[in-house]
């Protein structure tokens, strides 16, 4: 009797530790996430907002919206680029040609993870955090 | 104390109700000159008011536009340059709101100065234009010297606009918009970045357009 319930007693603490461990992991990543996210939103709406709008919806035909993940998805790599150096010349951003002008931002790496965190999980997107180190990884390949 | 606080409250409501029933009118601004008269033997003071001067510009279609163009239009003025990296995104999203609102109604029009016609030629600006999906003749983008154009935004308008390197696109400019009457009278100034100020823009626009001294068309 005494040892059934020192048994179970034990299952439930193993069973609550592990999943203790467990969620603290998955927050370590959350709160990274949530880092990231939360300061790239200060940076949107200081640095891009004007422009790109509250709800990244862009400016007719005049500034793209930041609306299409297809784009985002497939130029990830270059994203960073976008930030630092601008972007010129002819895109295409759901089915409407831009051909404008963005200038330059002078962010530093870590303020361009944050803002690329943000823009790529906000509007509709979904594609999780964009680290630091990714970015000077990106950043090193800029034409 | 009690008593106090409910007759406070109640000429509070009433005093709310008065104006409310008030009709409103908008003041005037810029510098006025009263101006004494005899007329019949008797002496009557009017008031000159600062007016909007003549001028002459070039719209985004290339046509000439000038101050008789907007003789009985009540209109909104604004400083901008194609190339603004800054603010001007933002005073164009709010002007929509002004154009959409308006832009079936002859006798309100937006006037858009750039202060860098030296790049806005008039088919940078025609371009600009159609990337807005502004059609029509309601909003103006208008091109014209330089000289004339600082001096309307700061001795007119009371818009400060000045060349300025060390500023991200080379202009520091006010985003401001100003409210010009029938007249050709300055009647309001909104910060053109904020949105509760162009809605209260828009909302003017409105009461202007019932003063009394404001007819409507011929
Ligand atoms: C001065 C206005 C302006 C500012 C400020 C600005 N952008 Fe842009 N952005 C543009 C324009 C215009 C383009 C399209 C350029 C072209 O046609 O080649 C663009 C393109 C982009 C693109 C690629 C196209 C798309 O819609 O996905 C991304 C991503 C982007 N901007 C992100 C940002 C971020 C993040 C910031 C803030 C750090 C920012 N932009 C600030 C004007 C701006």
């Amino acid at each position: 009797m005494k040892l059934k319930i020192i048994g179970s007693i034990s299952i439930i603490l193993f069973v609550l530790t592990v999943t203790g461990m467990f969620t603290s992991c998955q927050s370590d990543e959350e709160i990274e996430f949530k880092r990231y996210y939360s300061s790239g939103s200060l940076v949107y709406q200081t640095k891009c907002q004007n422009c790109h709008g509250t709800h990244g919806e862009g400016l007719l035909r005049l500034i793209p919206p930041l609306t299409d993940s297809n784009y985002l998805k497939i130029n990830k790599k270059s994203l960073a680029c976008i930030v630092k150096y601008g972007l010129r010349g002819e895109i295409n951003i759901k089915n409407k040609i831009f051909q404008e002008k963005m200038p330059p931002t002078g962010l530093a790496p870590i303020e361009i993870a944050n803002v690329l965190t943000y823009v790529t999980n906000s509007f509709g997107n979904k594609s999780g955090t964009i680290t630091n180190q990714q970015v000077e990884e990106d950043l090193a390949g800029c034409k | 104390m009690k008593k106090l606080a409910g007759a406070i409250a109640v000429i509070l409501l009433w005093n709310a109700c008065k104006f409310n029933s008030e009709k409103k009118t908008l003041p005037i601004y810029g510098n006025r000159t009263p101006i004494t008269k005899v007329v019949n033997g008797q002496t009557t003071t009017d008031t000159i008011y600062q007016t909007i001067p003549a001028f002459k510009f070039i719209d985004q279609y290339g046509d000439s536009i000038n101050n008789k163009n907007l003789d009985g239009k009540i209109y909104v003025a604004d400083f901008f340059f194609t190339t603004c990296p800054s603010i001007c995104p933002i005073m164009q999203r709010n002007m929509l709101d002004v154009y959409n609102t308006f832009k079936n109604t002859n006798d309100v029009k937006i006037l858009s100065y750039t202060i860098d016609p030296k790049h806005d030629s008039v088919a940078v600006l025609k371009k600009y234009a159609d990337k807005l999906g502004i059609t029509g003749n309601s909003w103006w983008f208008l091109q014209g010297k330089k000289d004339d154009t600082y001096r309307l935004a700061e001795k007119n308008y009371l818009v400060a606009v000045k060349p300025d390197s060390t500023v991200a696109g080379g202009y520091i400019h006010q985003g401001y918009f100003v409210l010009i009457d029938k007249k050709s009278r300055i009647r309001g100034a909104y910060d053109g970045t904020k949105p509760d100020e162009v809605k209260q823009l828009i909302a003017d626009i409105k009461t202007l357009k019932s003063e009394p001294d404001q007819p409507a068309v011929k």
